[in-house]
């Protein structure tokens, strides 16, 4: 780990050659117009592909650009401006010592703090280190685990800062991505739906997947967000918006055991892109004890 | 950012690389107009993603491999399962195979016109990103965001999701995409390809600085066509060419201290995988049309200049939207969605051609389809020292351009690769001998 601290604003002058200032243009031209809101896109343990959706939203990312000002977001832009930022949405998990100092550092100069995605919200999918060695896992992987500094565990945001909401999925929805930014600029709550995946296969009118077909569904446990994909494609839920508000586990494992799955598959079901999220982890921890229903 | 050191060095430094996938940075130090060292830093952390693959299922690498990357998810989806039909000796469908194709030309249409267009043509237009570039080019942008929306159009309908698709499993997909579906895709599609050849042409004009070495390239090839999401063998420039399965026999993995990547050599020596080298060693299979506009843009057969990448990846972008029509053109109704794999005791390799490269996996599962061990190598690992000897060639043969001209040359340089880092760290080599 070679000084990721640089990655912070208050260190980041690669882009200090006049061309940072090109953002503010716009203001300094139009005095009365109300100043726009500055947004900057963090990383930390993860794969781009939230940060990707918000590229993604071809129709509105030029009236996006338009709303607020994109500040720091190395992935779309070299122009550097310095915070503090109104808006700063997170992707990924934390895994390494200089990445807890730096999500407090960003959450120190950001007014509203929001986690987008799995991995920013319940650790991702290498979360699953959370039950392994990681010294072990480190010397599997790298000739030279000694070169690494990482953490044993891969938590989400809100486990070492206070965060303002949480935008579920791996990847987010990118039309719940706008929808977040939308409630931030009109300074109201997002309307983002709490139910579970069921409600939205209902909606499309979906036939259920693990009654028609017997395939396995976290369906009934997950939240709502995706549109009910899977299930549209003919496969079960896998649970990638993570547990829904108030969930019955208990119940689902004793469907999956009535599917006829085995012990270690259950556990693996609920071990996936939400392993850390609590309510899959306990339901994960229970079944690998062998005490669920 | 530059530093002059006491002894009269100067060190250019880039903490936090811009518009590239995931966190890097570089290095270069220089001393009495000569460069003393180059190094490509990568700090994403590591995910350890070969550690937990390690007892999951064999049916589970598409959807959890997918998430090393959300640029290039379908990379790893089609390499796996590859790998794991290899394993359980199962063929699936000319169908199936097309579907897949088609897939992955809707990842390449997606990453390539977010490349060219987002991350990369900001440098030659003289843009911090590309939303300052809509300003001056609006025409340009809009059309971009028009390519880019038709690749994820396509991997919405084929794949269920752009990001992370779900519609994919070893043995297939969970549901085909109907003829009429698919031909909704077509008036979008011919856009684009019209769009793309123009864009090929805009590229070319422009101005790229002169540099060449004699790379060694390397790429998938297929009997029959460009290869992307699968081939039959492993070719290089040095005239080296073997079946996909032997490739562990070439391309040895290494650590080194300044990188969370590993790095790669091909037979001892460092090579270069992506665009450049795929376009090299397989112009002969281009289609005609995509070869003349090649040509007219004033690429030659092959092409060494790796600033001129953009121009090979528009290319690409106007192959991959051709390959698409012609493969909607070809589908009919009825086909099964997948077929059935029975798991069965063994070792494989799947690799396809990510957007920036091969991208191989390899496999070794029990006679219960669990993970024993699991070796993924992303393209941008594999390139690392061909992009650090990019960057030393750069700083010394523009040495004597101002700190702030020369270090945004050498970014340029590392984003003519379109590095995607989050992949690259991840590594694994189990034949490395630790003491």
């Amino acid at each position: 780990m070679t000084d990721p601290g640089t990655t912070t604003p208050a260190h980041t002058h690669e882009g200090a050659d006049g061309s940072h200032t090109h953002g503010d243009a716009d203001a300094s031209q139009a005095p009365t117009a109300p100043a726009r809101p500055k947004l900057a896109v963090w990383k930390f343990a993860s794969c781009d592909g939230c940060q990707l959706s918000l590229l993604n939203c071809e129709d509105e990312l030029l009236s996006i650009a338009g709303a607020v000002h994109i500040a720091y977001f190395p992935e779309a832009t070299r122009a550097v401006v310095e915070g503090p930022y109104e808006l700063s949405l997170v992707e990924g998990s934390i895994t390494t010592p200089e990445d807890v100092k730096r999500i407090h550092e960003i959450r120190a100069q950001s007014g509203t703090l929001v986690t987008i995605g799995a991995c920013a919200t319940a650790g991702g999918i290498q979360a699953l280190r959370n039950w392994a060695d990681v010294d072990e896992y480190r010397s599997i992987v790298y000739a030279h685990p000694e070169y690494l500094s990482t953490l044993d565990t891969s938590t989400g945001i809100a486990s070492h800062v206070d965060v303002d909401y949480e935008l579920r999925g791996c990847p987010v929805d990118k039309s719940q991505l706008v929808e977040v930014l939308a409630a931030f600029l009109g300074g109201r709550k997002p309307r983002i739906p709490t139910y579970s995946v069921c409600v939205e296969c209902k909606l499309k009118g979906n036939v259920c997947v693990p009654i028609a077909s017997g395939q396995p569904c976290l369906g009934p446990v997950t939240q709502a967000g995706c549109g009910a994909l899977c299930p549209s494609y003919g496969r079960g839920c896998y649970g990638c918006f993570g547990p829904q508000d108030s969930t019955n586990t208990d119940s689902l494992t004793h469907q999956l055991r009535k599917l006829g799955m085995r012990w270690d598959d259950i556990v693996r079901v609920y071990r996936t892109f939400n392993a850390g999220a609590p309510e899959f982890e306990a339901a994960s921890n229970k079944v690998a004890a062998g005490g669920a229903s | 950012m530059t530093h002059q050191l006491k002894d009269g060095g100067q060190v250019l430094n880039v903490g936090m690389l811009a518009r590239v996938e995931g966190e890097g940075g570089m290095h270069i130090e220089i001393k009495d107009r000569k460069v003393v060292s180059v190094k490509l830093n990568i700090f994403e952390p590591p995910r350890f993603y070969e550690g937990f693959l390690r007892g999951r299922k064999y049916t589970e690498p598409p959807d959890i491999t997918a998430r090393i990357c959300g640029i290039c998810p379908v990379a790893y989806q089609s390499a796996s399962t590859e790998a794991m039909e290899t394993i359980c000796g199962v063929t699936t469908t000319a169908e199936i195979q097309l579907m897949r194709r088609l897939l992955y030309c809707g990842e390449w249409i997606e990453s390539h016109s977010l490349h060219i267009f987002m991350l990369h043509a900001p440098d030659f237009l003289g843009y911090d990103s590309v939303l300052e570039m809509a300003k001056d080019h609006a025409d340009v942008v809009n059309m971009a965001l028009r390519l880019k929306k038709a690749g994820n159009d396509v991997m919405e309908l084929v794949g269920g999701r752009a990001i992370h698709p779900v519609n994919v499993k070893v043995g297939g997909f969970y549901r085909m995409p109907t003829l009429t579906e698919l031909e909704g895709l077509k008036p979008d599609l011919e856009r684009g390809l019209e769009d793309a050849l123009a864009a090929v042409q805009l590229v070319s004009t422009f101005d790229f600085p002169e540099m060449e070495q004699d790379y060694n390239y390397v790429s998938l090839r297929h009997p029959d066509w460009y290869p992307l999401e699968r081939g039959t063998e492993i070719v290089a420039t040095s005239g080296v060419r073997f079946p996909v399965a032997q490739v562990g026999e070439h391309i040895k993995e290494f650590h080194v201290e300044h990188s969370n990547a590993l790095h790669a050599s091909f037979d001892g020596e460092k090579y270069f995988v992506g665009p450049l080298a795929r376009y090299s060693l397989n112009f002969d299979q281009l289609s005609p049309r995509c070869q003349e506009a090649a040509l007219k843009a004033g690429l030659g057969e092959t092409c060494r200049n790796p600033f001129k990448s953009i121009i090979v990846r528009t290319v690409e972008l106007a192959y991959a939207f051709e390959e698409a029509l012609r493969i909607i053109d070809l589908w009919t109704d009825g086909h099964a969605p997948s077929v059935p794999v029975a798991p069965r005791a063994g070792e494989g390799i799947g690799a396809s051609e990510a957007p920036r490269g091969t991208i191989w996996h390899r496999y070794k599962i029990d006679a219960d389809g669990v993970i024993l061990d699991a070796q993924i190598v992303p393209p941008t690992s594999q390139n690392q020292a061909s992009i650090e000897a990019d960057l030393r060639l750069a700083a010394e043969q523009w040495v004597d351009l101002d700190d702030h001209t020369l270090s945004h040359r050498c970014e340029t340089a590392i984003r003519n690769y379109d590095p995607c880092i989050s992949c690259a760290t991840h590594f694994l080599d189990l034949r490395i001998k630790r003491s």
